[in-house]
Order: structure tokens, then C-alpha cells, then sequence
């Protein structure tokens, strides 16, 4: 075992390597794996978030569901009331009209009743005078009896 | 086919040399310096290679040393350079398991900042490792290489850097003097010597404070690079002594080979874990 200037030797290999590797070797692994680890932790962070996110939006599509089937059913029942109501409205309508029909028909039926009533008046009046021309024979003041038949014709 | 070379440079060599002298042979560094009429060239034989003095270089280890350093910083330039923060394809994830496996052993052990201590963690993990994976290789196929190419039967050729003292002592000692800076950057001159002298039985007992200190201190780079040296050659020894068995060998190179498959990385381990625990230690204040 002799030692020599090998070992000289080998202590300036040893400086320049270990130089070498702290100069041109660890920098560049070191920030790949820190840039990857970077990546790593961004790409989890991101994963987190949109799972997040979709939960929200899935709490977001139940609540509107929601919303829209309340909704839903206020317009369903709206229509229905509302249909009911135009029903309703109909029949009251319908009512009216058909009293105000027979109304009227009831008024007409009267003014006929009265006309008939006039007429048949008046014909009685002049059957009555002629008639009782007929009897006297001659008149004896026509416009007296006129008179008298005019008040029998009101009195019927 | 790699087993069979070695078994065929194995048996090539054995009719000019004794078991002895294979293993010497083998443990022999290619060493490159002065020797005894000051010519610089390489040594042929120990002794000539132990001549040389201090200053001689072991050609192969820092060879090896250096050529599996670049391998390790070629794959992981051109990994960090088109790492993306997307889906990381087959290699870069092996590189980032690699890259948070030391890095998570840092940050369990290591608490604070410091811009060097991952860097050089994952250095040493990765080029150790790779320095001990060496030792998978057929202990013949690369000296018989050497020896082809160079046309010298003589060539001595090792391809493990970890169990030369050399390497393992340089990389240690690089760490003592990380140690001795961390401690006296973040304690200052005096808060390192106080730690040194006044702990652990208080000022009064000064000498004996020393007396524990200064060794615990000393042995950190000791035991940290003879403890990935001895493994190592142990273990390099031991394929050496399977590679005599002759036609034996194989099965138990298997064996062999697959519990180092568990001391390679291990080892490994445990310099890089030991330094970051070195330097938490320089770094805390007690």
C-alpha cells in the first residue's frame, strides 16, 4: 500500500466533478422536478375546483328544477282556475241572455196581447155601433151614440 | 464469453508463473514516475514501482477513476439538460430515482441549507458505484487486454480505482477538508477549537478533551476511505483466488459476483451517507 501522488490526483478529479455536477447537473433536475411537482400540485388544485364546480352547478340545475316544477304547478293551477272562471262566465252569460230573451219575448208578448186587445176594441166598437144601428133603424144623433158606443168599447 | 477470456489469459499466464506471483501481479498498479536514474517513465515490478516515491501516479486507477467520473457526468448532463417536468421517459426516470433517492438521504440527514452537499452526495454515490461495479469485470479480461495491446506480458493493469488506497484516501480526505471548513465557517476558528478542547468533560479537563477529540476528528477520513478500500480489495482479492481454481471457476465467480452485487452498492451507500453525516456534524452547532 504506497501512497502516492494518485491520490492527488484523484482529490482534483473528485473537486471538478463534484463542481461540475453542483454547476451543470442538480440546477436543471432540480427545477424539472420542482416544475413538475408544481404541475402536479396545479393540476390536483384544478381537479378539486372543477369538482367544486360541478357539484355546484349541480346544487344549481336541482334548485331550478325545483323553481321551474313549483312554477309549473302555479300555472297549471292558474290555467285550471282560470278555466273554471271562463266556464263560470259562460253560464252567468248565458243566463243573462237567455233571461233577457225571454224578457224581451215576455214584453212582445204583451204588446201583442195589447195590440189584439186595441184592435179587437175598436171592432167591437164598430160592430157594437152597427149594431145597434141595425136596431134603431135611423140614427138619432150619431154623435151622441158615438159617444155612448166609444165608452161601452173602453168599458171592455 | 468475458469469464472465458479471463480463464484463457488466466491459463496463458500460469505456465511462466507461480499462484504467488499471478496474485502479486495482479495487485500491481500501473505506475507511471521517476525512477532510480530519474527518467520519468512507467515502473516494471513493485519495487521499482515503490521506488518512485510520492511522486508517481497509478495510471490506471485514474484512468478508470476519471474515464467512469465522465461517464457518470456525460449521463447526467444530457439527462438534466432535456429533463422535462412532463412525463419523464425510461432513462431520465431511472436518473430522477437516482437523483431523489440521494436526495432524500441528504434531507433526512442533513438539516439546513447547503447548495453543495446534495450535489456532492450524489456524486460520490454514483461515481463510487460505478468505480465498485468495476469489480463485476473478469478480473483477466483487462489486464490480458492491456497486455495484448501494449505487447508487454509484464504490463501490470487494474480496473477497480476503489481498492487503490489512493482513490479511496483522496476522496476521503477531499471530505476532511470539507469538514474542517464547514466547522470552522459556520463555528469560526474558535467555536472548532472549543469543540475540540472543551467538550466532552468541560474545560478543566483540556488534555483528555484533546485526547478524544483530536483522534475522533482524525479518524473520520481514516475509517471513511479504508473502509471503501478494504471492502473492495477484499473483494477483488477474493475473485483473484477464484480465478485459480481452473475449471471450477465458474460457478463460483457466480456466487461470488452476486453477493458483491449487494457490497458494490452498499459500499456505495455507505460513503455517501457517512459524508452527509460528516458534514451535518461540521455544520450543527452542539
Amino acid at each position: 500500500m504506497n501512497i502516492n501522488a494518485t491520490l492527488l490526483g484523484q482529490m482534483i478529479a473528485f473537486a471538478f466533478f463534484v463542481w461540475f455536477c453542483m454547476r451543470y447537473v442538480w440546477p436543471p433536475l432540480t427545477a424539472a422536478l420542482e416544475e413538475r411537482q408544481k404541475r402536479i400540485a396545479d393540476g390536483l388544485e384544478a381537479a378539486d375546483k372543477a369538482g367544486k364546480d360541478l357539484e355546484q352547478a349541480q346544487e344549481t340545475i336541482s334548485e331550478q328544477l325545483k323553481e321551474a316544477k313549483t312554477q309549473a304547478v302555479g300555472i297549471i293551477d292558474q290555467a285550471n282556475r282560470r278555466a273554471t272562471q271562463i266556464v263560470e262566465e259562460g253560464k252567468n252569460q248565458g243566463k243573462e241572455e237567455g233571461q233577457r230573451m225571454i224578457t224581451g219575448a215576455k214584453a212582445e208578448i204583451e204588446q201583442e196581447i195589447n195590440r189584439a186587445k186595441e184592435h179587437l176594441r175598436e171592432q167591437v166598437a164598430s160592430i157594437a155601433i152597427a149594431g145597434a144601428e141595425k136596431i134603431l133603424e135611423a140614427s138619432i144623433d150619431e154623435a151622441a151614440h158615438t159617444k155612448i158606443t166609444e165608452k161601452l168599447a173602453e168599458s171592455l | 464469453m468475458a469469464e472465458s477470456a479471463g480463464e484463457m489469459a488466466h491459463e496463458a499466464v500460469e505456465h511462466t508463473q507461480t499462484q504467488g506471483e499471478y496474485i502479486q501481479h495482479h495487485l500491481q498498479f500501473l505506475t507511471f514516475g521517476k525512477d532510480a536514474e530519474g527518467h520519468w517513465g512507467f515502473a516494471h515490478g513493485a519495487d521499482a514501482a515503490a521506488e518512485m516515491g510520492f511522486w508517481s501516479f497509478h495510471v490506471d486507477m485514474l484512468g478508470w477513476s476519471i474515464g467512469l467520473g465522465l461517464i457518470f457526468i456525460v449521463i447526467f448532463r444530457s439527462v438534466a439538460k432535456s429533463a422535462t417536468s412532463g412525463v419523464p421517459g425510461g432513462f431520465q426516470n431511472f436518473i430522477e430515482w437516482v437523483f431523489e433517492f440521494v436526495e432524500t438521504s441528504v434531507k433526512d440527514t442533513f438539516h439546513g441549507t447547503n447548495a453543495l452537499i446534495t450535489p456532492l452526495a450524489l456524486t460520490i454515490f454514483c461515481w463510487v458505484f460505478l468505480m465498485n461495479a468495476m469489480d463485476i469485470v473478469p478480473v483477466d479480461l483487462f489486464p490480458w487486454l492491456a497486455q495484448t495491446i501494449s505487447g508487454d506480458p509484464e504490463i501490470a493493469f487494474r480496473v477497480v480505482p476503489t481498492t487503490d488506497p489512493n482513490i479511496t484516501m483522496g476522496m476521503s480526505l477531499s471530505i476532511f477538508l470539507l469538514i474542517i471548513f464547514y466547522s470552522i465557517k459556520v463555528k469560526g476558528v474558535g467555536g472548532f477549537l472549543k469543540e475540540l478542547a472543551f467538550q466532552p468533560f468541560g474545560p478543566k479537563m483540556l488534555p483528555f478533551n484533546l485526547l478524544i477529540e483530536v483522534p475522533t476528528l482524525l479518524a473520520k477520513p481514516v475509517s471513511l476511505g479504508l473502509r471503501l478500500y478494504g471492502n473492495l480489495y477484499a473483494g477483488e482479492l477474493v475473485f483473484l483466488l477464484i480465478a485459480l481454481f481452473g475449471a471450477f471457476q465458474l460457478p463460483v465467480h457466480f456466487i461470488w459476483a452476486a453477493f458483491h452485487l449487494l457490497v458494490i452498492p452498499l459500499q456505495a451507500f455507505i460513503f455517501m451517507m457517512l459524508t452527509i453525516v460528516y458534514l451535518s456534524q461540521a455544520c450543527e452547532h452542539h
